[in-house]
């Protein structure tokens, strides 16, 4: 076994450190150390999405990251995302929308939209389902997921303009 | 995944003598092909070199005659969202976001996509096309492949032991020039091709001075066809021009059959593939005086 590594990062705003193996992702450092296990894994290669997490300024599939690698870097997790008991819009969304059913594959849909909104504040619907083309779902057959993150868009912007 | 150290060395000198010392080193850059491979058992590594932190692994510079170098670690998604590579090589810009869905695009890059000499590789047919070079580092000191010689087989390339990619090298694009790459796959996205075909062109005095073009998937390595661009020049742009020379394109494939497609169905996807790279890189040139 290799000498375990102590990686210094800041998550969810937080400043945490954590002592891995060079060996394991960013998404067992997550899950197993860190214990924020709300982040999923799916196949573990890269293709499904679930373990999405925003890392410095890009979302990344935490399974195909080093947990080495985000020395020094900023991470945001599904857990980063509602304001103390106050959902985040698109939490708030996708449950009044139905667009979820087993719940899996949703932190990282969640994740990869909230990237989504930063980048195109009122997303167009191709936008969106290229946006989120990484993150697959095997329950809801992604209608509702569209629904519920233009949902989450407009209020989102109503309540920028309201605050303006 | 077997257990393995890790380093990221901060300067090309420190990667090169640290390469050279470990024989059983891999190297990361968007891992999103390595880490499958490790985990798979596919590879094996004793030591992994982290690349991202060598600056000129990481810059992307266009010269002032627009000749472009993309460090070998630079993910797609500084080369989709950088306003001078999208006005310069629309087709960079395109191929750079239809690898992999938004994650892989923040992280994978085409040093890596062309390291890993996928017979698929999306970016290569169009850096063909494009008469770029890889420039690589090693113990012997630097030197520079087209990239049409880089890959040997499938999953092999041109390094030798303690050598890396350090950029890719893209020539000014010459005036009334144009590029493409097309891929058929069956759905929109986050798919690998079937086929895939690279072009470029330059126009000069009404008829055709330059033209390139290479295919994917249907190889044993991504498929640079010199007969095709040959037999273009001098010609006036004429569709029964690009029909020939997408010809010439399919005679020199050799596809296999696999779950993507039958070899028949690739070879008729070939001259496909080839004329429509070839026209959306004419209807370019057209536009660029």
């Amino acid at each position: 076994m290799s000498a375990k590594v102590q990686v210094q990062t800041t998550i969810n705003n937080e400043p945490v450190e954590f002592l891995c193996e060079p060996r394991q992702s960013l998404l067992e450092c997550l899950r197993d150390i860190v214990g924020l296990t709300g982040t999923k894994e799916g196949c573990g290669d890269g293709n499904c999405g679930s373990c999405t997490v925003k890392l410095g300024d890009r979302i990344v599939t935490s399974c195909l990251v080093l947990g080495v690698e985000a020395a020094g870097q900023s991470i945001t997790t599904v857990e980063g995302l509602a304001h103390g008991n106050t959902l985040h819009p698109l939490q708030k969304a996708f449950l009044e929308n139905a667009a979820l059913q087993c719940g899996i594959c949703t932190p990282g849909f969640l994740i990869a939209a909230d990237a989504l909104l930063q980048k195109h504040p009122q997303p167009t619907e191709e936008q969106t389902r290229f946006w989120l083309a990484n993150n697959l779902c095997r329950c809801t057959g992604y209608d509702k997921i569209i629904r519920a993150v233009q949902a989450a868009a407009h209020e989102i912007n109503a309540n920028s303009g309201a605050a303006q | 995944m077997k257990a393995f150290d890790y380093a990221a060395p901060a300067s090309l000198p420190e990667a090169v003598g640290l390469l050279a010392s470990q024989p059983a080193a891999r190297l990361l850059a968007g891992g999103t092909d390595l880490l499958v491979q490790l985990r798979s058992g596919r590879k094996q590594a004793d030591v992994v070199i982290d690349v991202k932190k060598i600056p000129e692994l990481n810059e992307i510079t266009l010269a002032a005659d627009h000749s472009l170098t993309i460090g070998a670690a630079v993910p797609c998604y500084r080369l989709t969202d950088h306003p001078a590579v999208q006005a310069h090589y629309p087709a960079l810009t395109e191929v750079a976001s239809w690898i992999g869905g938004t994650q892989i695009q923040g992280r994978a890059s085409l040093g890596g996509n062309l390291c890993n000499a996928a017979p698929s590789a999306d970016s290569i047919p169009l850096l063909i096309a494009l008469s770029a070079s890889a420039h690589i580092a090693g113990p012997a000191g630097r030197r520079s492949v087209p990239v049409e010689a880089f890959c040997t087989a499938p999953g092999r390339n041109q390094l030798t032991p303690g050598e890396l990619l350090v950029s890719i090298h893209i020539p000014a694009p010459p005036p009334r020039s144009g590029a493409a790459y097309l891929r058929f796959i069956p759905r929109n996205e986050m798919d690998i091709a079937v086929v895939g075909a690279g072009a470029s062109l330059t126009l000069a005095n009404g008829v055709i001075a330059a033209a390139r073009l290479a295919l994917s998937s249907v190889a044993p390595t991504p498929l640079f066809v010199p007969a095709a661009g040959d037999s273009l020049l001098g010609q006036a742009p004429t569709p029964a021009a690009l029909e020939a020379a997408a010809q010439l394109a399919q005679a020199a494939a050799s596809p296999i059959s696999d779950m993507r497609g039958s070899a028949a169905y690739r070879r008729h996807l070939c001259a496909v593939m080839a004329r429509r790279a070839l026209e959306l890189a004419l209807s370019r040139a057209q536009e660029n005086q």
